[in-house]
């Protein structure tokens, strides 16, 4: 017996990729039952699956005390070459074939309004949470700000005005809860916002930033939804580590003793 | 088929060394924007007949391959996460993190009342032309 599931666990742990197809179908049949049986379609099977994952890369987190999920149990690993950011952004610009660029002309302007609203509201919600949690130091405050715009924009501020390690920490964690929260939360809000059209969804995009949650959210609520949401999002973090360690900083020190 | 394929890899090449060289220019030394670029470049070919009469046949199973593809790969990212770090993050990251995003879901159905008032009226006008 032992023997048998060694050799299960070596086919997966040698070709974890291949297999990761595998468990991916798996995931998303059972998504797919949970959808249509217990939640008779009312709850996307997207929304679920991602979900899913989101559970098993807690237990892998918890289980491995790596950063990267279940993918850093062995045999799962394939998971983190099929979800890695390559393949991720590979198949979001694939998700534009098919999508309209007349839509896309139109919403040029309101893209950029939105990208430059979410930036800096994204850092605002992150300063006022972090001032009070008593942080006064403007270099603190900026760093979990950035951070709160996205978790890579948090370490490049962090790095370039020189704030302390545990800092960033917190600024990484506030993004990735963002990215969470986005992935979650769209779905079940897309209604109430009026997140029904390829306008909306850029701005959606513009406003959110993080591509994996922007994407993610919108593929849990309405595929065809993506590449509107994805456009605008790529923009995000560039914009933010342009915005954050230079002018959203000298503003936040005017603003702290 | 696998020409399609290669139409996406070539897009995502080219948008990421534009968003590169735009990362460059900013001073950022990252990719900045490369996916956006990819994306409409694609559009840009895929929307062209003068270019798309000049693909080989089948292109278009390659492209849509992926496009499906890309549900399952937000799945195995989802399950590739720092879930774990994100949720002992502390009550801090938890607050910061939802607050944030509650914030632009409010703002999203302000800007979305705001500009198309004005483009609608521009397509009407367009239309009566």
């Amino acid at each position: 017996m032992r023997a048998i599931t060694d050799i299960i666990v070596k086919l997966f742990v040698d070709n974890g990729f291949v297999m990761s197809f595998l468990l991916v179908g798996i995931i998303s049949l059972i998504a797919n039952f949970v959808s249509s049986k217990l939640t008779r379609g009312r709850i996307h099977a997207s929304a679920i699956a991602i979900f899913f994952g989101l559970i098993l890369a807690y237990i892998g987190g918890k289980v491995t005390g790596g950063s990267k999920g279940i993918s850093d149990v062995g045999m799962f690993a394939g998971l983190g070459i099929l979800g890695s950011s390559a393949l991720r952004d590979f198949t979001i610009v694939a998700t534009s074939f098919g999508a309209k660029l007349s839509e896309i002309k139109k919403c040029g302007l309101i893209g950029i309004a939105s990208l430059l609203v979410g930036v800096i509201t994204g850092y605002l919600s992150g300063a006022l949470v972090a001032i009070a949690f008593g942080y006064t130091d403007a270099i603190s405050v900026s760093t979990i700000a950035a951070g709160t715009v996205t978790f890579v924009v948090g370490p490049v501020t962090g790095a370039a005005l020189g704030a302390e390690s545990t800092v960033i920490a917190i600024s990484i964690a506030c993004g990735l809860i963002k990215s969470v929260a986005v992935m979650l939360l769209t779905p079940m809000v897309a209604k109430k916002i009026g997140l029904n059209s390829p306008r909306a969804a850029m701005i959606f995009g513009g406003l959110m930033g993080t591509t994996s949650g922007t994407t993610a959210g919108l593929a849990a609520t309405d595929a065809s939804l993506v590449p509107y949401g994805a456009m605008t999002s790529t923009f995000y973090t560039g914009l933010g580590c342009l915005l954050c360690p230079s002018v959203l900083y000298s503003l936040t020190r005017l603003l702290l003793p | 088929m696998i020409y399609g394929v290669a139409i996406l890899s070539a897009c995502m090449f080219i948008g990421t060394f534009i968003g590169n060289l735009l990362g460059l220019a900013t001073g950022l030394n990252s990719d900045v924007g490369g996916v956006g670029f990819a994306m409409l470049l694609l559009l840009i070919i895929t929307n062209s007949k003068k270019v798309t009469e000049k693909l080989p046949a089948n292109y278009e199973k390659g492209l849509n391959f992926w496009k499906e593809m890309f549900i399952p790969v937000i799945i195995a990212m989802a399950a590739s996460q720092n879930v774990f770090g994100a949720i002992s993050g502390g009550v801090l990251a938890a607050v910061a993190g939802i607050a944030s995003v509650a914030v632009a879901f409010l703002m999203l159905p302000l800007l979305n009342s705001l500009i198309p008032k004005a483009s609608k009226k521009k397509a009407e006008a367009e239309v009566e032309q």
